[in-house]
């Protein structure tokens, strides 16, 4: 092959925009952190464990990241544990039950959820469906209220502002993710197995059970941990449904509060003085770490499993 | 012979029983339940796209809405329109694009036609997966550190579509990584033997021929960045006037507008919320099918 200057600058280009790329990942932990090191040495609370978040800097920081990083992974986690089964529900749905000409425009119907932006989520979120479901999280909370998670909260149950409705929403918004992965996988299931044990005769849902799930686990899980580093990242949606609140976060569904994220966003406007807007990039930067760890464990599983490539 | 041997042993027991009722409705209760799966996810779509489309769809109808901006009406007061915001909008997307798509097809490029499986070429699919999972407050916030606090840029429109360039770029590379690979190697080693170089190759062959479906990720990129409302409310201030300039002053934006609005809590604000609303699923949904029809009439025939 013949080469010649332009292939050399040509080829310069697209190595450096490689380059380039991997430099951002490394430049936005850099520069978080250098903007966060003064604010946390001036910080007088403990910023791992403390449970207050004092940002201004007339008086002193005294900022802690606990409480927010506790109500982030609980909504988070709750989303999660209510959008792992319906999309998996749906991923089966689409690769081996639905009809073969249908499965296609069901499967767009089901990415059109992830068209819709957050904040829109966020406003049917805290205007439709939160009051839409008081009845639900009244009953939970008067039948269920000794165990800890329906307890009385920190929000409203009649204007229902809470990490209950906020979760179901982030649920919502996590199933075109999920189910988008999983149906990949699912859809590679080798025809051999299924068609194997169909001439065991096995019924429709012993197939599934016995070859389809089996050979998907692992990008399923891949999948729903994708869906946990995005739920522990969004942000309008919680700042708009959830109700600020200054007590603490006390482990039930029905308080209100601040994930990292929505934290962030709430003083956004407001980040004129250096030394406060270092305090939020610090919990930036415990989101970013958070959701980096997340993510990449969630690719390990895909890329230890070849089959899927 | 064996095979005969192998005839005369007896069968082994099926490895299923017989049909019986208790797997028959295992076998029923699971159907239903994945179809329900379906039905349950479909509903808040539904649902959500309905409340919108009531609450809001009577303010799009009038012409001002799409001609005028809030300039000089207060809080209170019924008129007006979101060109302001749609503008904003529309800016902050198509600058991000200028700046993202160049970067991310190179990136592809590389990937696809020169990394192979070299260890950089691994740092950067590793890098592209993750920074697709960057939550968009904290590109926000970086771009805040980087541009306001480091360099003393002020606050605009300009850093708004920097921060979405880095959620934009990973979506890009993704499309147009797939789509390079489809490209037939016969074409690129029929250039070669014609004695075109590599570089000419890629970009008058390779590219050209993966062109439309770039195009319509493109597109889709584009509708996704145009709704992300962590960077606007970090990076630029919300106004209600027209502003035609991306490096200064504030500017409003679709989401920012949403956002800002809603804070007063009367019909006024209400209307102005949910009239946006309506107003950037429109704006998306024409970029989306954009997307979609440009791959239709274009694509490549592959299979």
């Amino acid at each position: 092959m013949i080469t010649r200057p332009g292939d050399k600058i040509f080829k310069a280009l697209t190595v450096g925009s490689g380059v380039f790329v991997v430099a951002m990942i490394a430049l936005i932990g850099i520069f978080l952190l250098i903007q966060a090191i003064p604010s946390l040495a001036d910080n007088q609370a403990n910023f791992l464990f403390g449970r207050d978040w004092d940002a201004d800097p007339e008086g002193g920081l005294a900022f802690g990241v606990l409480d927010l990083l506790l109500v982030t992974v609980f909504s988070a986690v709750f989303a999660l544990v209510i959008a792992m089964p319906i999309s998996l529900g749906i991923a089966l749905f689409l690769t081996q039950y639905a009809p073969r000409r249908l499965a296609r425009p069901f499967a767009y119907l089901v990415d059109l959820l992830a068209a819709v932006p957050s904040i829109i989520y966020g406003l049917w979120g805290a205007y439709v469906l939160a009051p839409a479901l008081a009845p639900i999280s009244t009953w939970l909370n008067e039948n269920l209220g000794f165990i800890p998670l329906f307890a009385e909260g920190s929000s409203n149950l009649a204007i229902g502002q809470t990490i209950f409705t906020a979760g179901i929403v982030l649920a919502v918004m996590l199933l075109p993710i999920i189910t988008a992965i999983s149906r990949e996988v699912f859809d590679r299931t080798p025809p051999m197995q299924i068609e194997g044990a169909l001439a065991l005769g096995a019924t429709k849902w012993e197939v599934v059970r016995t070859t389809v799930l089996p050979f998907g686990r692992a990008g399923y899980i891949s999948a729903s941990m994708l869906g946990l580093g995005r739920a522990l990242g969004e942000t309008i949606a919680v700042l708009i449904i959830l109700s600020s609140t200054t007590s603490h976060f006390s482990f039930t569904l029905f308080d209100g509060g601040d994930t990292i994220a929505s934290k962030i966003a709430r003083a956004a406007q407001e980040f004129n003085d250096p030394r406060g807007a270092g305090a939020y990039i610090a919990a930036g930067l415990v989101l970013f770490v958070l959701t980096f760890v997340v993510n990449a464990f969630a690719r390990s599983i895909v890329a230890g499993h070849k089959e899927y490539e | 012979m064996s095979t005969a041997t192998d005839l005369n042993r007896p069968a082994a027991p099926p490895a299923f029983q017989e049909i019986n009722s208790a797997r028959r409705f295992k076998n029923r209760l699971a159907t239903i339940l994945v179809a329900g799966t379906f039905v349950l996810a479909l509903a808040p779509l539904v649902w959500l796209l309905i409340t919108v489309l009531a609450k809001g769809f009577q303010y799009v109808l009038n012409a001002d809405w799409w001609q005028k901006s809030l300039a000089g009406l207060t809080s209170r007061q019924f008129g007006g329109g979101v060109y302001h915001a749609i503008i904003g909008t529309l800016f902050q997307g198509l600058i991000c694009a200028v700046i993202a798509v160049p970067i991310a097809v190179l990136v592809a490029v590389y990937l696809v036609e020169y990394g192979k499986r070299s260890r950089l070429a691994k740092a950067v699919t590793f890098t592209v997966d993750i920074l697709s999972g960057v939550p968009s407050i904290v590109a926000a916030l970086f771009i805040y550190a980087l541009c306001i606090t480091t360099f003393g840029m002020p606050r605009s429109a300009f850093a708004v579509s920097l921060a979405l360039v880095l959620l934009m770029i990973p979506v890009v590379v993704r499309t147009t990584e797939e789509l390079l690979k489809i490209v037939p190697d016969e074409l690129r080693e029929a250039a070669y033997a014609l004695g075109v170089p590599k570089w000419k190759t890629i970009v008058k062959i390779v590219i050209p021929t993966a062109m439309s479906g770039i195009i319509t990720g493109i597109s889709l990129a584009i509708a996704r960045v145009m709704g992300e409302t962590a960077p606007v409310l970090v990076l630029v201030g919300y106004t209600t006037f027209i502003n035609y300039d991306p490096f200064g002053g504030s500017m409003a934006s679709l989401p920012l507008l949403m956002t800002s609005e809603r804070l007063t809590t009367n019909e006024v604000g209400e209307a102005r919320v949910w009239g946006a609303a309506v107003t950037l699923i429109l704006i998306i949904t024409v970029f989306n099918l954009l997307g979609s029809l440009i791959s239709r009439l274009t694509s490549l025939k592959t299979k």
